[in-house]
């Protein structure tokens, strides 16, 4: 057997799930779609004591909307968020990355939140919810409390999320009229984590940029937004793409150099940029 | 620390089997080994190469990735189920008749994940058939056979009266 020796418990309330985590602190990870965990633990890199297994939380499957934000629960798989009307014309932009997870057969099993709980620095989700200042609340057996997506990524693979707290609900910001949306990566293959991804929101009025939201992945230990990249972006794409490529100091690794990391991200600028003003001006191509 | 194990109904194929596994017991190894299911296969055992893909309640997920015990109470449907040596499913047909297989260790996973994908996209383009197989690794790289049998099982599975 690939996973080392665990003790396994599968609550079927919150509140347990939050006793169980109380009680095993450190020694203890939930397992939610288990396709980064599950991994880790085949190959031995996690050796938790205790895992706690949250997909029989029937409770925390819903997602809808409420007051201006999209709460997705901690049991709602990717594809489920990929198939939904809801998510497509609420909060196009996560609709449009999260088919960039994996593959399919990942996104039946992979939730919404434990990609973000997971907080790989290449991953597509945490991105999106840098960029668009979602919200994730999370409980314990001492409450809830509610962290901005831009103080919930702390390091890489790393959160803010104490050992005894579960990641319960992940709420996107309804897109207001005006913002236009892209989602770009590059990957080797299909389905890879990006060598360098940008999430982009564009506010456009009377033909003007007037606001600009930007958050890249693969080019740092956390998602990161650059609120100088966004102001740039403001007044012109290109500068915007060069102030990107400037500022990031991504690593290097056997995938891709540092260098063509910057490089991507200065393209990719301009790249998500141009798409998310054509779809807030209905097709008109930015000047 | 003690092996902790679990006693639990899985059913597989339309079949109810009761098994005790050790909680860290993939489920693709319990398929294997607790059932005899061999059909199912395991290559990467990190989620990656996509032999070991089965139904879980119709929708192609890893079974490296899921633990046995998760299993419980859901239904599970391995390549055992797709057809017979003397019936076989259409797929398993067309990628008979277009070489869709060389050395057949990926094969198990490319089937089920093209069952589930046919059904949800009955007329696929090439484009669409591809993006579809994206999580199936053949190391054979006989990318362009299997692309061609999963045309034709298409069609043939479109004829009326199918």
């Amino acid at each position: 057997m690939k996973p080392p020796v665990f003790e396994y418990c599968d609550p079927t309330t919150v509140e347990e799930a939050v006793d169980c985590l109380a009680e095993r602190g450190e020694a203890a990870k939930v397992l939610a779609g288990g396709q980064s965990l599950l991994p880790l633990l085949n190959l031995r890199l996690a050796r938790p004591d205790c895992l706690v297994d949250i997909n029989r939380l029937d409770e925390l499957d819903y997602l809808h909307e409420e007051a201006g934000w999209l709460r997705v629960g901690a049991r709602v798989r990717q594809r489920r968020v990929e198939e939904s009307e809801e998510v497509a014309r609420r909060v196009p932009l996560l609709a449009e990355a999260v088919r960039y997870v994996g593959h399919p057969q990942i996104r039946n099993r992979g939730t919404v939140c434990g990609s973000l709980a997971h907080a790989d620095p290449a991953a597509e989700l945490p991105g999106v919810a840098v960029a668009l200042g979602a919200r994730l609340l999370v409980r314990s057996r001492l409450g809830t409390r509610e962290i901005p997506a831009e103080q919930f990524f702390t390091g890489q693979l790393t959160t803010a999320l104490r050992p005894d707290e579960l990641l319960v609900e992940a709420q996107f910001p309804v897109f207001p009229a005006g913002w236009g949306w892209a989602f770009v990566e590059v990957t080797n293959r299909h389905g890879d984590y990006a060598l360098c991804g940008v999430a982009a929101g564009v506010y456009v009025e009377d033909r003007r940029v007037r606001d600009v939201r930007l958050a890249y992945v693969g080019a740092g230990p956390t998602p990161v937004r650059l609120r100088e990249v966004e102001l740039a972006a403001v007044e012109d794409f290109r500068v915007a793409g060069e102030e990107a490529r400037a500022r990031l100091s991504p690593d290097g690794d056997l995938h891709a150099s540092a260098e063509f990391r910057r490089h991507l991200a200065a393209v990719l600028t301009g790249r998500a940029l141009r798409r998310a003003f054509e779809r807030a001006t209905g097709g008109e191509p930015h000047a | 620390m003690r092996e902790p194990t679990r006693t639990v109904q899985l059913l597989v194929n339309g079949r109810t089997h009761t098994v005790t596994v050790p909680v860290r017991k993939t489920l693709a190894d319990t398929l294997r080994e607790d059932l005899g299911l061999t059909g199912t296969h395991l290559g990467c055992e990190q989620g990656v190469c996509g032999a070991c893909t089965v139904l879980l309640d119709g929708q192609p997920v890893r079974s490296c990735l899921l633990l046995a015990v998760q299993a419980a109470g859901h239904e599970v449907t391995t390549v055992e189920a797709l057809g017979t040596p003397d019936r076989l499913h259409p797929l398993q047909q067309a990628f008979w008749e277009h070489h869709g297989l060389q050395c057949g260790f990926c094969t198990p996973g490319i089937l089920i994940s093209l069952v589930a994908f046919l059904r949800e996209r009955p007329s696929p383009t090439r484009e669409e058939i591809r993006e579809a197989l994206a999580g199936n690794l053949c190391r054979c790289t006989g990318y362009q056979n299997i692309v061609r049998a999963a045309e034709a099982a298409a069609a043939w599975m479109r004829e009326p009266g199918r």
